[in-house]
């Protein structure tokens, strides 16, 4: 290589290091500070959870913002699993967490832990993340690692009988693009690595039993105890002739266990002056059972593994749901710079394919495996209240 | 009838070769890369309409109602802010 080409060469790399590296003009900036508080109350196949939960996030310097959380669920009633076996369900997670940002440039790196606590579920998960706006910040890149370690009981009666622990391991890729000034896109990617105790113990795989009056018989799942799934989501933003926003997006999911999920969703955004967002969205989700998954087994201990857990089972979701921004206190009010109060309702629809629902119907019974397939519809309202400061 | 030796296109194994275009080609393009939408036309882009997610506690709830009752999981964040005008 000559000279002269030597020196092209090396004044290429050297105006691609300087796009991926050197900072342009502006730096990153840190949203504002804010409280949010929080409810929700879910409904649907017998189960009622309510979620109350206090935001804070507030800038320390303006590089520097720290985040934090506190998050209670309740849970009550008779799932499809209690109708079939358990005793009526009362629990209670409490998840605290915090999460510390850090701005320098054009980079913003954020270190997050939560821990979540039940009777007989514990969770801790470390998470790290940094964002990366780059090429005239037409493009954000972002990367995460995420470890996630559990805690698995089962509560008999008052006493836990701690039956595992799970480990995860999740790696995110992510990149948004501005592709017009109209316009912007984005793909992300999500890997995750399980092992350990991956079953939910309060479901069980059924099998054929003449011994047993109903013509089957309950018994433990029992799970590979590694999982690996990849998950990819494309989605893209686009700001109409007038002042309203469309989002469609697309996600494909795989696994190992044999899962493959895809997942449509397109929602709609329409401000009214200043005032008012209105926003309506349709989600469609649908998948195939997991390949060790079985409605009704012949005998018991036909498999390795076993599971009949509706989440494994094939089936699809649908979801409409609308929600409703009301921007109050324009001009500040002590403290605060502005609020906003939102309320959002979703109606799911649940349906299984091979998923039987085995509730007592009353004599005489149907023939075990000849049950009616399972479905159920649930409602989540979500009701909270945002300062800005 | 005798034919000629054929001359190479590229001295390199082909796929080295493919490799190398590719590279340049990368590099030629990153380059020229000038932001295509300035930062005075991002406006409507900064629109609080436009962010992928404005409310994180209830993104982060959505997200557990559903990955409960679904096999899947993974990849619904926004890999950034709307305008990118920061």
């Amino acid at each position: 290589m000559d000279a002269a080409a030597l020196r092209r060469s090396v004044s290429r790399v050297a105006v691609l290091a300087a796009l991926l590296l050197v900072r342009a003009t502006s730096a990153d900036v840190l949203p504002d500070d804010r409280a949010d508080l929080f409810y929700s109350k879910y409904s649907g196949g017998g189960m009622d959870i309510t979620g109350e939960s206090f935001l804070v996030r507030k800038k320390i310097t303006e590089n520097l913002v720290v985040e934090a959380n506190y998050f209670v669920d309740k849970v009550s009633g008779a799932s499809i699993d209690v109708l079939s076996q358990a005793s009526q369900i009362k629990d209670t997670r409490k998840q605290k967490s915090g999460t510390v940002e850090y701005v320098h440039d054009k980079t913003t790196y954020s270190l997050s832990y939560i821990n979540s606590v039940e009777n007989d579920y514990k969770s801790n998960t470390t998470s790290f993340s940094l964002k990366q706006d780059m090429f005239g910040d037409l493009t954000t890149l972002t990367l995460g690692y995420t470890h996630t370690d559990d805690g698995v009981g089962e509560n008999n009666g008052g006493v836990i009988a701690w039956l595992g622990h799970a480990q995860s391991i999740g790696y995110d890729v992510g990149v948004s693009q501005i592709l017009t000034k109209n316009l912007i896109a984005g793909v992300n990617v999500n890997v995750i690595t399980d092992n350990g105790y991956l079953a939910n113990p309060y479901r069980s795989y059924r099998y054929l039993d003449s011994s047993n009056a109903k013509g089957y018989s309950l018994a433990s799942q029992i799970y590979p105890d590694t999982r690996t799934s990849t998950a990819v989501q494309t989605e893209a933003k686009y700001y109409l002739p007038y002042r309203a926003a469309i989002t469609g997006s697309y996600r494909y999911f795989t696994d190992t266990w044999g899962i493959v999920g895809n997942t449509y969703e397109l929602d709609y955004t329409h401000p009214i002056a200043n005032i008012w967002i209105l926003e309506g969205r349709v989600r469609f989700y649908k998948q195939n059972s997991a390949n060790f998954y079985s409605d009704l087994y012949n005998f018991a201990g036909q498999y390795n593994f076993m599971a009949r857990d509706q989440n494994l089972a094939a089936g699809d979701n649908t979801t409409i749901g609308a929600k409703v921004t009301y921007a109050f206190l324009p001009d500040g009010w002590k403290m605060f710079k502005r609020a906003t109060a939102t309320f959002d309702v979703s109606r799911i629809e649940y349906k299984y394919t091979d998923f039987r629902n085995i509730k007592y119907y009353g004599l005489p019974q149907y023939q075990p495996g000849h049950e009616p397939l399972y479905s159920f519809n649930a409602t989540v309202y979500q009701i909270y209240m945002s300062m800005f400061f | 009838m005798e034919t000629l030796p054929r001359t190479p296109l590229c001295l390199v194994p082909p796929l080295r070769c493919a490799w190398l275009a590719g590279a340049l080609l990368l590099c030629a393009g990153c380059s020229n890369i000038q932001p295509w939408v300035k930062p005075y036309e991002r406006d409507r882009l900064a629109d609080p309409i436009m962010a992928w997610e404005r409310d994180s506690v209830s993104a982060a709830y959505v997200d557990h109602v559903r990955e409960v009752r679904e096999g899947a999981r993974g990849a619904t964040g926004g890999a950034g802010g709307g305008c990118g005008c920061n």
